[in-house]
């Protein structure tokens, strides 16, 4: 790892100050990304800045009917939250599913969405609930936050702060995971509220996305059939050691329809 | 930081690890290192109670903090009950994966309490690599350790 200098700031204003004012600088949440990734030199930033000491960014509430969790909460408080058992249960299981728990008690909500790997669980969430990016500029929806492969709407100087989750009447994710990593090959969230479904997957494609097929067989006929018709393309699926595309385009439906199964 | 109890300071350059700052500057090498990709679970330390990849954290994030080596569990030479079962249940061959396994196996049976089942300590060892005992011994250790764990 190439040397930078560490920065650990107590609030959003230092963090953006310190990013400004730093020639190449980056924000370090749990670490558990970025810091493989600069061991191996891939990314060599001349600051690193720690967001670990700012109090705002952490914390789970539910109001009404959406749970909010700040960016520097951990998978493993998500996964133990009450308060998300309680309200979106699929949304727990996942954070308690993603890699393993040293990484859980580490990496964070911010981290995962703001680094938009391909194979990243909670992106598919984000979609699939609908939820909403707050930052400290601004607010971004799902739809518009992952824009391509580890590419995010979000500014240099930007910073997350917390993410929206709007309750879902019955929502469920199912992955098919890389048995060495935990990432997913394929995941599906599928959320259903007031009879309107939405579906994000994660792992198919350069990033996740909203499964608008799938979205339009299961709008009105809420079951694992309902997804035998459909075609999902393969031209825009990811093909790697792990699965070629034809078997990730199959994987997207199977994953639905277990999806749709957990959620009745 | 306190380490295994003892308060530590000392200077470090910005990008040391933490698994590099209780290898070399402590000389605690009981926490190993066995990947360059945060998979192996080799170098899993307790940091303010909770494991986390000592090779996946900075040095001078764990400024302040409480850290637990594989060194720190014994009491006056008598081995802590998770370490005594591993022994007893030849949870371990060459033991280069042992200390990781040691304490994520406490983090497990502190989360998840002294009766935790098979396929939780089964899953949550999916961070912790063995490329010798096969994992069925160590799971048995994990069990009759967190029974002693729990008195
Ligand atoms: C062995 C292993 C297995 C894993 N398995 C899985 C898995 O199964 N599924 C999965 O989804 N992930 C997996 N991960 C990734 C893990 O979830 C990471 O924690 C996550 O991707 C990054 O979160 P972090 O908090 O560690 O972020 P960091 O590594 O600290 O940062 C990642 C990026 O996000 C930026 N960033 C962080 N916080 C903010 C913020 N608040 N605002 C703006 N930018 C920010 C940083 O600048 C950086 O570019 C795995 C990781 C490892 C090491
Ligand atoms: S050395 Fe830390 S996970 Fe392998
Ligand atoms: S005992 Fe040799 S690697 Fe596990």
């Amino acid at each position: 790892m190439y040397n930078f200098s560490y920065q650990k700031v107590s609030s959003i204003a230092d963090a953006v100050d310190a990013i400004q004012k730093a020639e190449d600088g980056k924000f370090v949440a749990g670490g558990q990304t970025m810091l493989p990734t600069m061991k191996h030199r891939l990314a060599s930033p001349s600051d690193v800045i720690d967001l670990g000491g700012i109090d705002e960014l952490k914390g789970i509430s539910v109001d009404g009917d959406t749970v909010t969790i700040g960016a520097m909460t951990t998978h493993a408080e998500v996964a133990a939250s009450s308060d998300v058992q309680g309200a979106i249960p699929a949304l727990a299981n996942l954070a308690g599913n993603i890699g393993d728990p040293a990484v859980r008690n580490r990496g964070t909500l911010g981290g995962s969405i703001a680094n938009n790997d391909p194979a990243a669980d909670y992106p598919a969430a984000v979609i699939g609930l609908g939820a909403t990016v707050k930052t400290n500029k601004r607010e971004i929806s799902g739809d518009e936050f992952f824009t391509g492969m580890f590419e995010t709407a979000l500014e240099d100087d930007e910073v997350i702060t917390a993410v929206l989750f709007p309750k879902a009447d019955a929502s469920a994710y199912m992955k098919f995971e890389n048995p060495a990593s935990r990432y997913a090959i394929v995941g599906v969230f599928v959320a259903s509220s007031g009879g309107a479904v939405k579906v994000g997957v994660t792992g198919a494609t350069a990033c996740a996305h909203r499964g608008m097929r799938l979205e339009e067989a299961l709008n009105g006929n809420f079951t694992a059939d309902a997804v035998d018709g459909v075609e999902i393309p393969i031209e825009k699926m990811n093909s790697d050691i792990h699965a070629s595309a034809e078997y990730r385009a199959h994987l997207v439906k199977v994953m639905t329809k277990r999806a749709v199964e957990a959620c009745s | 930081m306190n380490v295994n109890g003892e308060s530590i300071s000392g200077e470090v350059e910005d990008r040391m690890l933490l698994v590099e700052f209780l290898r070399e500057h402590l000389r605690l090498t009981g926490t190993h290192v066995g990947c360059d990709t945060s998979q192996c679970g080799a170098c899993v330390v307790h940091v303010n109670g909770v494991s986390v990849k000592s090779c996946t954290t900075l040095a001078v994030q764990a400024e302040g903090g409480d850290v637990t080596t594989i060194e720190g569990l014994a009491i006056n030479g008598e081995l802590h009950p998770m370490q005594q079962a591993f022994k007893d249940n030849h949870g371990l061959q060459c033991g280069f994966c042992t200390p990781g396994m040691v304490m994520s196996a406490i983090d497990i049976v502190n989360r998840n309490g002294s009766d935790v089942d098979e396929a939780t300590v089964r899953k949550e060892l999916e961070g912790n690599i063995c490329r010798c005992t096969g994992y069925h011994n160590i799971v048995k250790a994990v069990h009759a350790g967190a029974k002693n764990m729990g008195g």
